[in-house]
């Protein structure tokens, strides 16, 4: 790799980083004061304009605040957990497609024009790697647990493990089915494959199980076993204080924002903004800003999603999570695998 | 890290030159990890620099446990039952790789391909109706 497509990734990294990492902290604040309205209250609004400066004022509080280590906690594990937790949901952005890309030849300061990527790594197996790198998020949680050395966050974390790696199942068989359509791992193929057809109509069954997965993936209510307040206190972040504890809830929210990706790349046609169609003539290596406004749309629906879920629905007991990940939506994934190859088979699709 | 394809390689064999064309494909993995990894320790070290440093009374150490005063260790015994669902996972999870390649190649394979997946499904299926009758996934 040239030096200049090195500084081109880390300058897209960077400003990956920066618009995620604010996102979260907005939706922290959205979900305040959405949680507000849905429950007819004011939620946070004195620190600037209708609140609007309330993610600074919690982010420096976070900063300034004593960095309590329990003398009993496991001290390693204890401060690598939080880490743990925040690198693995960033590194899962790294093959989201958001767009195609530009030309450009950065004002004038090269003669022959780069090609930019709205996406940071362009693998061909990116499907696996996010799903492998976000399964990795599962030992912040447990870490976080045991180092702790308390019972509410050692019941929390052990609840968090059994309960992702169940839904874990559901989700990989979920996208069995879009694979199968697009014969390809390459998330931009996937998107591309759904130019006529969004892939939520022939893999229904499977956007359902997946969504799901997802939500019970990033710990979200109705499935917010590992926390579940009002039993183990705060789980398995009970005894975290200051950034600590900021970071596993921007890595809860990195995770919220990868899953919204990963929906709208597999089933929800990515960029395309409508199920049929394409794009309706209009030439999108010339208007190269269209998909990314269409991509960033969607997500911020299906955030807008979780949210609404999480303020609606009230919490599902353990036995009733495990049971719908293991004998609801595997056998439902199934079903969905086998219905999209007969499809396929018969030549429908 | 050689540079594009074809271009300083020319004398090496085709198959040196795939390798790195694919290798390429990681440098920005490889960079995001680095980054946030970078970002990970700056937080920690921020707000452990420039956090209050208290003492305080011991019973703020104590691990929460709605303001008594703790009994006994936190690692105590803890119900098979997760250890059941570990190994679950793991044996029902290859499957699903299994899966995952079956399912890049399967549009060019067609019916044989169908066929041969419906023989793995059903030794699949038959496995996890045997942990249902079983009772492993039954919560008391």
């Amino acid at each position: 790799m040239t030096p200049l497509l090195i500084t081109i990734a880390v300058a897209k990294i960077a400003l990956v980083f920066f618009v995620v990492l604010t996102v979260v902290a907005y939706l922290t604040f959205t979900e305040r004061r959405l949680s507000a309205f849905i429950q007819d209250r004011y939620g946070p609004n004195r620190v600037g304009p209708s609140g609007f400066l309330q993610p600074l004022a919690d982010g420096i509080k976070f900063i300034f605040k004593e960095d309590i280590i329990p003398p009993k906690a496991n001290k390693t594990m204890y401060i690598m957990a939080p880490a743990f937790a925040l690198v693995t949901a960033l590194a899962a952005l790294a093959v989201i497609p958001i767009g195609k890309g530009f030309h450009t030849d950065l004002f004038g300061f090269l003669q022959d024009p780069v090609f930019v990527r709205f996406q940071i790594a362009d693998l061909n197996v990116g499907l696996l790697y996010v799903l492998g790198i976000s399964s990795l998020s599962v030992y912040g949680v447990v870490l976080g647990g045991w180092g702790s050395n308390s019972k509410y966050s050692l019941l929390g974390g052990l609840r968090a493990a059994a309960q992702m790696i169940s839904y874990e199942l559901a989700l990989g068989l979920s996208i069995l089915g879009v694979i199968a359509i697009t014969g390809s791992l390459r998330l931009g193929d996937i998107i591309e494959a759904q130019e006529t057809m969004w892939f939520i109509i022939p893999s229904f069954i499977g956007f359902v199980v997946f969504v799901i997965s997802a939500f019970a993936e990033t710990n979200r209510l109705p499935f917010d076993m590992p926390e579940a307040e009002p039993e183990i206190v705060a789980g398995y972040h009970t005894e975290y204080s200051s950034i600590k504890f900021a970071m596993f809830f921007m890595a809860e929210y990195t995770h919220m924002i990868v899953a919204s990706c990963m929906i709208t790349c597999l089933f929800l046609g990515g960029w395309y903004p409508l199920p049929f169609g394409g794009w309706f003539g209009i030439d999108i290596n010339t208007h190269w800003y269209l998909p990314p406004v269409v991509f960033i749309g969607k997500v911020l629906f299906l955030l807008f999603l979780f949210i609404w879920v999480r303020w609606t629905l009230p919490r599902f007991r353990y036995d009733q999570v495990m049971s719908l990940g293991w004998k609801r939506l595997f056998p439902l994934a199934v079903a969905n695998l086998l219905l999209v190859s007969f499809l396929i088979v018969s030549g429908v699709l | 890290m050689a540079a594009e394809a074809g271009d300083s390689l020319d004398n090496s064999s085709p198959d040196t030159n795939l390798v790195c064309v694919v290798l390429e494909q990681y440098v920005p993995v490889l960079l995001i990890i680095v980054i946030a990894i970078v970002l990970a320790a700056a937080l920690l070290s921020v707000s452990y620099l420039l956090g209050p440093k208290r003492y305080g009374s011991w019973r703020k150490h104590l691990p929460y446990e709605s303001g008594m005063v703790p009994r006994g260790d936190a690692r105590e015994k803890v119900s098979l039952k997760y250890y059941l669902i570990g190994a679950l996972f793991i044996l029902f999870d290859i499957e699903i790789v299994f899966l995952v390649a079956w399912a890049v190649v399967f549009r060019e394979l067609g019916m044989v391909a169908l066929v041969e997946v419906l023989a793995f499904l059903v030794v699949v299926i038959g496995g996890y109706f045997y942990v249902l009758k079983k009772g492993a996934l039954e919560w008391e």
